[in-house]
């Protein structure tokens, strides 16, 4: 049972599963950034108050939040293969991983944000800030520090649905612990592939929280 | 209610903030909340204008509708002859440029350095890189702080970080600069001279400043002229030496007496504060008083202070209870040109 290939067929996974965190983590703060932005400014009390946008933003982050993982995960093949043109494979979980991860990247970055003091806004705005330069240049680096550590437990939380999409084929280390260690009862296979996921998240939230710390300049 | 004065020091005085009619409603779930009722005030260039009153007298809604933070419910603002309540979002941005503010918690921002909070507003405006950053530098210079521009505000004491506040303030040389209870978080030796920098930013930089504080000792520090705000209302207003000198209203005297650190005094039947200026503070009238008169008086309390530009003594004195005598001692104290009146009740 153990040979080379099944030690390249690891890496490989492993390579998958950080492919698909990666890649999905970016394009879901390249959509849920904005989205958790738009959450505090449209608020009642935010600098744009924007009392339908807000209310819909909140409706389709609740939503797209309750659905278990697994159903989003079948529900969207269709749209899948629209978009990647097959349902299986590391590329193929992208898409889910996405649409599942940018809602809740909106949630921590709209509760990032709000640390913000709002007397510092105010400041701004009192300076003659527009909405966009009180985005741009108060909001998001003062909440930078939270933003990070906001980062590392979105990374972390996708990664461990990549591992979920190995049930459908979804490529990656949670692939070969459904395949191997599951179907085939390879035990030894599955104890590697669960240890390598926890290094991997291990590795990304010391990272996230160590930049953080870094970053932050307020003690 | 203002004193008409005939002739005032400045020849030419320039309304820059005028204040009509204005009043600003909040509707939180409890109910309406009158903030402002009708608040008229004109702030001339070049005067330091403090408003005084309680918390909870309006008074940090006030200096928020002067730049438009607030939006009032009614009435207008007008910034150097111009109505902003008319104003568009864009054109009211470019407004607030030339007014300056600063704050209690001074509100920097924490993940800048003092001198890339400098640098800020002058972002916001636009201003060319280069002429930004030789202003940054002047302005560290002008707080007394050119050694601190790499400190980030977390490495700052509360002065220095008001300073840099300040420095940020004026980076856009502002026509007005709105103080928000500028010194309320400060300790009385940093408060001294952070009134004092901003005398000098008035004198040097002919800035308007407007200061909100429930403080007396900071309007008698450095403000010309004062506006008494309680309950929503303008309770009384004119240069800061007049209503010292002659308070008409209840929350005027009671401004005005609370100030001290240790006045909370107890005031009886018979009890008077008298007021001495310049000319009478030099001459003995009280010795002179009780020997001619031979009023036997009871003194409570006395101090001095300088409010713009004129020394002040104040003496609060129980007088006999014998008519005549007391009537005597008073007529004597105004025939020298003091200003004698009865305090009631627990003014401290």
């Amino acid at each position: 049972m153990w040979d080379s290939s099944m030690t390249t067929l690891i890496v490989q996974g492993t390579f998958e599963t950080l492919y698909m965190t990666l890649t999905s983590t970016l394009i879901a703060y390249i959509i849920g950034l904005p989205m958790g932005v738009l959450l505090v400014t449209s608020d009642a009390q935010g600098i744009v108050p924007m009392k339908f946008l807000n209310k819909v933003l909140n409706i389709v982050v609740n939503i797209t939040r309750s659905i278990p993982f697994l159903i989003l995960l079948i529900a969207v093949i269709p749209l899948t293969r629209l978009i990647t043109g097959t349902s299986i494979g590391s590329t193929a979980t992208i898409v889910p991983l996405v649409i599942a991860a940018a809602p809740f990247i909106a949630r921590l970055v709209e509760s990032s944000i709000k640390e913000v003091d709002y007397g510092i806004i105010e400041a701004s705005l009192s300076m003659g800030a527009s909405p966009f330069q009180v985005v741009s240049k108060v909001m998001i680096p003062e909440a930078k520090p939270s933003l990070i550590i906001g980062a590392a437990i979105a990374t972390t939380t996708i990664l461990g649905y990549s591992a979920m999409a190995g049930i459908v084929g979804g490529g990656g280390l949670g692939d070969i612990a459904i395949r191997f260690g599951y179907y085939r009862y390879e035990t030894g296979v599955m104890v590697v592939t669960v240890v390598l996921l926890v290094l991997v998240v291990q590795i990304f939230q010391e990272a996230g929280m160590k930049i953080a710390q870094n970053q932050d300049r307020r003690k | 209610m203002r004193r008409v004065r005939n002739i005032d020091n400045k020849t030419f005085q320039k309304p820059i903030i005028e204040i009509k009619d204005l009043v600003k409603t909040f509707y939180p779930k409890s109910g309406e909340v009158k903030a402002l009722d009708g608040i008229n005030l004109t702030v001339n260039q070049g005067e330091i204008y403090g408003i005084i009153g309680m918390s909870g007298a309006g008074k940090s809604t006030l200096v928020r509708c002067i730049n438009l933070l607030e939006k009032p419910t009614e009435g207008s603002v007008f910034i150097d002859g111009q109505d902003i309540s008319t104003l568009t979002e864009k054109e009211l941005r470019t407004t607030r440029y030339s007014v300056g503010m600063i704050f209690q918690q001074f509100n920097l921002l924490m993940q800048r350095t003092a001198e890339k909070n400098i640098l800020f507003p002058l972002e916001i405006a636009g201003v060319e890189k280069n002429t930004a950053r030789k202003r940054t530098t002047e302005l560290l210079e002008l707080v007394g702080l050119p050694d601190k521009a790499k400190a980030y505000p977390s490495q700052l004491s509360g002065g220095q970080m008001q300073r840099i506040g300040i420095a940020r303030a004026l980076a856009n040389n502002p026509k007005i600069l709105l103080c928000d209870e500028a010194t309320s978080a400060l300790d009385p030796s940093t408060t001294q001279a952070i009134l004092k920098l901003l005398k000098e930013i008035n004198q040097k930089l002919g800035i308007t400043i407007v200061i909100i504080t429930h403080e007396m000792s900071v309007v008698e520090e450095i403000c010309s002229h004062v506006a008494i705000i309680d309950n929503s209302k303008i309770a009384e207003f004119g240069r800061v030496a007049d209503i010292f000198r002659n308070p008409k209203t209840e929350i005027a005297k009671k401004m005005i007496f609370s100030q001290g650190e240790n006045t909370p005094v107890v005031m009886g039947e018979n009890f008077y504060r008298i007021v001495f200026d310049n000319k009478s503070s030099s001459d003995s009238v009280m010795a002179k008083m009780i020997l001619e008169t031979k009023c036997m008086v009871n003194i409570l309390h006395a101090d001095m202070k300088n409010i713009d530009g004129i020394t002040f003594g104040q003496m609060v004195i129980q007088l006999p209870e014998d008519e005549l005598s007391a009537s005597r001692a008073i007529n004597y104290l105004r025939a020298n040109q003091i200003t004698v009146e009865e305090v009631e009740g627990d003014v401290g």
